[in-house]
């Protein structure tokens, strides 16, 4: 059991629970419920798979309450948000009482239950570039239990080519990890090339993830599960 | 898993004014009270269900200003000020909701532990939603789950619900 000597409600903390749109990136108050962002406009225009994720996250009454920065600092390994917010390129800045501070999605996830955040920092809020015109990005996940057993997702910008690839796998191991050797074997490539790697890309990928065997399955069958929605996840960003 | 409520000595007691199926009620609390105690052991309503106690299986299903929370996994001094309604409010007058009706007419339940969140968790999701499809339907109450009946049922007595209250609106 969890001893505090003082547990303090922030929720109580004014002007955290906004989405706001400005050139270039959205940003999102760590208080936002998950109900908040899969009804919002601003995300249904701008950051489509975010939306949809947010939409699927465990189940309407969690929904209704849990807010997505508590999502990402609990860190439970079983989570949606924080792997497709490294494929996003999203930013977390970080308060204490005199600084401030932004952490890369890819560098917030320590381990299991344990992110970048020091003693004295509250995070305030998520700021995701808004993808190009041309941008394409998906999220999939797997699993019969509660909480998802694994999670993949996909960012990239189609011209001719697919250029600025993004790969984060998660739910898997202790962390999300963004995989950049999976990465270098899609980047720069025509999309048929691209294509033909991603069963080589998905068993980096798999790796990565740092896997091992629990209830949620064999560590052998989330790596394989990670190549398989690599490759679905690939084919609906395009779609 | 039923758990004893310990009581903190040093706890202070919350006042807690708030709407209770349409009437206002004022309690006291302590902080670390869950909705879910406060509702089965102070207020006597034991419609909602301790179950699986951490938000998963949707037994414990209050609606909290119209909308589905557990309250498992609130605490109980959060509903001040708001409205809340659990089963036992559903009924007006004597008279059944149509979903609790519907209920019983298409058999949406057998040993029903899990009913007086189901039909909560449906009256949010017509509120919200008055025409569901049945995919629609689904992802709206996948966080509500049925040890007895397979679904099918609850899924016909909701849309035939939904049906009889689109007509009478």
């Amino acid at each position: 059991m969890v001893q505090y000597e003082r547990l303090v409600n922030v929720k109580n903390v004014t002007g955290l629970n906004e989405i706001t749109v400005t050139d270039g990136s959205v940003t999102i108050g760590a208080l936002c419920t998950h109900h908040q962002l899969e009804t919002s406009a601003a995300l249904t225009e701008k950051l489509p798979a975010l939306k949809k994720l947010e939409q699927n996250v465990a189940n309407v009454r969690v929904r209704q309450v849990g807010t997505i920065g508590g999502n990402l600092c609990f860190a439970e390994p079983h989570a949606d948000p924080g792997t497709l917010l490294i494929a996003l390129g999203a930013k977390l800045i970080t308060e204490k009482s005199s600084s401030k501070r932004e952490i890369a999605a890819e560098d917030f996830f320590v381990d299991a239950y344990e992110t970048a955040l020091e003693a004295d920092e509250v995070l305030t809020k998520i700021q995701v570039p808004v993808p190009a015109a041309n941008g394409r990005s998906a999220y999939l996940k797997f699993g019969y239990l509660e909480r998802p057993s694994v999670g993949v997702a996909i960012a990239f910008n189609l011209n001719g080519g697919v250029t600025g690839v993004k790969v984060a796998v998660g739910c898997a191991g202790p962390a999300p990890r963004r995989v950049a050797e999976a990465e270098a074997l899609l980047e720069g490539k025509s999309k048929d090339e691209a294509e033909r790697n991603l069963a080589q890309a998905g068993a980096v990928a798999g790796r990565a993830a740092q896997a091992i065997s629990d209830l949620h399955g064999s560590q052998e069958y989330k790596e394989h599960i990670v190549g398989v929605l690599l490759k679905r996840a690939f084919q609906r960003a395009l779609s | 898993m039923a758990r004893a409520m310990t009581r903190h000595s040093e706890a202070q007691s919350i006042p807690v004014s708030f709407t209770l199926n349409g009437r206002l009620h004022e309690i006291e609390v302590e902080p670390h009270e869950l909705l879910l105690d406060v509702v089965r052991d102070q207020l006597g309503l034991t419609g909602a269900k301790r179950s699986c106690d951490v938000e998963v299986c949707g037994a414990c299903t209050l609606l909290v200003d119209g909308r589905p929370v557990s309250a498992c996994t609130t605490l109980a001094f959060e509903v001040r000020g708001r409205s809340v309604l659990t089963i036992e409010g559903l009924a007006e007058d004597g008279k059944l909701h149509p979903l609790q009706q519907a209920f019983i007419e298409h058999g949406g339940f057998q040993c029903g532990f899990c009913t007086p969140g189901m039909i909560l968790a449906a009256k949010a999701l017509l509120d919200e939603n008055p025409n569901p499809s049945e995919a629609e339907l689904k992802h709206f109450m996948h966080g509500n789950i049925c040890r007895c009946t397979g679904y099918k049922k609850i899924i016909e007595s909701i849309m035939a619900a939904a049906k009889k209250m689109r007509v009478k609106a």
